[in-house]
């Protein structure tokens, strides 16, 4: 067992885990936060998008050990008293969805991509969403809500 | 995944008695090739050795004429390092395509060239640029290095620290990814190096990463795409699977290398 202590949406959070524990299933078994969702098994479709330390990664692809004492951001801590991230209200308003399973990781991404990029290109948008699968939309209202994000991000 | 012991190393040496000791354990970096296999149960290791947060592994520096960057430096900050911008513009640019940003946030140097997936890039910027793997234990050639499909010199217990690229005069990588990985179909990187022109080729060797040495002749009497397109790569050492034939492959490689040469004349 590893005992580990880290900072979820900025709450300290200590706990007692099996070393094999996943990241992405510490976060919905132990700490119900189930936004985060895990859509395979092979590292690809990035529906379980968190930011460790201030950086997009796969929580299906990481051990909570190795999360030890980082700052983990889910879709649930993205909100700001009672606001929504400019990357929430843009998948809000340009219908970036369809069944919505893969848009918390596409948010995570969006919310990091936009950070780095506030001004992206297409290019680089496509580029950034390389890690995020959807099996919905087509991806046509995804850029251009990462594109309205990015909009509403420079107006805040 | 099946059960194991996971411990954070807390000096290079330690990880590394700690490998000598149990033929079991494994070291881990950014885990995104090892997790996986985990996940799906390829692997059952006793014990892994975090070695990710080793300051030994970490830095990145330039001097001497020669790039030298730490085991656990994540392919995104390969990428976005000026020191690697400046000094060997291809590198940065080799870390910035592989997979995706989640996978660059968290996989690293050490990690892709120990491992010597023959899709991988890393390798090819290795063998192409002539450098040095530094060990542990001690300095390996990259020529001795890859020693077919994820297969390498490394001995149990053993860890990549570094790797040392010696300064091209130029150099240009090409790959043609995987739509749905990223991994190279076909990935050649040419450096024009002290030593002549070295081309080498990823994504497509039966046995992993290797020098097209006729397209290094090739080029040697002068960089230009008009050279390539001359040649033939033979396809009977090249891999076949699901995703190519080695016809398609070997034609894809030559068509990669065309465009690395092309980025080459251009910037002359
Ligand atoms: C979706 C996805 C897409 C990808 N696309 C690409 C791609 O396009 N191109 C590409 O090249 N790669 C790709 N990868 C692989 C990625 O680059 C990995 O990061 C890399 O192969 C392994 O590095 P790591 O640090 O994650 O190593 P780990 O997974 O931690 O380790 C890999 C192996 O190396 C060993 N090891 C690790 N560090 C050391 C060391 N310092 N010394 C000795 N042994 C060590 C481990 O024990 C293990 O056996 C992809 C991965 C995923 C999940
Ligand atoms: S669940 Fe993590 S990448 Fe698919
Ligand atoms: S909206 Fe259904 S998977 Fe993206």
């Amino acid at each position: 067992m590893a005992k580990i202590t880290l900072t979820v949406n900025g709450e300290k959070r200590s706990a007692e885990v099996e070393d094999r524990t996943l990241l992405a299933n510490f976060l919905r078994d132990e700490l119900k936060l189930t936004g985060t969702h895990v859509g395979c098994d092979t590292s690809q479709c990035g529906a379980c998008t968190v930011h460790v330390d201030g950086r997009a990664v796969k929580s299906c692809t990481m051990l909570a050990a190795q999360a030890e004492g980082c700052e983990v951001v889910t879709i649930e801590g993205l909100a700001k008293n009672g606001k929504l991230h400019p990357a929430q209200a843009a998948f809000t308003e340009c219908h970036a969805l369809q069944c919505g399973f893969c848009t918390p990781g596409m948010i995570m991404t969006t919310a990091a991509l936009i950070k780095q990029h506030p001004q992206p290109t297409d290019e680089q948008i496509v580029h950034g969403l390389e890690g995020n699968l959807c099996r919905c939309t087509g991806y046509l209202n995804i850029v251009k809500a990462v594109k309205h994000a990015a909009e509403l991000q420079k107006a805040k | 995944m099946y059960s194991f012991q996971y411990r954070k190393a807390k000096s290079l040496a330690e990880a590394g008695e700690v490998l000598a000791k149990d033929d079991e354990a494994k070291p881990l970096s950014g885990g995104m090739t090892l997790i996986p296999t985990l996940k799906q149960r390829l692997a059952q290791p006793t014990q892994l050795v975090d070695i990710a947060g080793l300051p030994e592994l970490a830095g990145i520096d330039n001097k001497n004429g020669v790039l030298t960057i730490g085991a656990a430096t994540r392919h995104a900050d390969v990428a976005g390092s000026k020191v690697v911008q400046d000094a060997i513009p291809a590198l940065a640019c080799l870390a910035a395509g592989i997979g995706d940003p989640q996978v660059r946030n968290r996989g690293t140097l050490g990690g892709s060239v120990a491992n010597n997936d023959p899709a991988a890039d890393y390798p090819a910027a290795v063998l192409a640029l002539n450098a040095k793997v530094v060990t542990n234990k001690r300095e390996i050639a990259a020529a001795d290095f890859f020693q077919g499909m994820f297969t390498t010199a490394l001995e149990p217990g053993e860890l990549i620290v570094k790797i040392a690229f010696p300064l091209p005069k130029a150099a240009a990588y090409c790959k043609f990814p995987h739509p749905a990985s990223g991994y190279a179909m076909a990935g050649v990187f040419i450096a024009q190096t002290g030593d002549g022109v070295r081309v080498a080729v990823t994504g497509a060797g039966a046995s992993g990463v290797f020098r097209w040495t006729e397209a290094e002749q090739a080029l040697a009497r002068g960089i230009s795409a008009e050279a390539i397109e001359k040649l033939t790569l033979a396809a009977d050492d090249i891999n076949e699977d699901i995703h190519g034939t080695r016809e398609y492959r070997a034609q894809l490689v030559k068509v990669m290398a065309t465009r690395a040469a092309a980025a080459l004349s251009g910037k002359k």
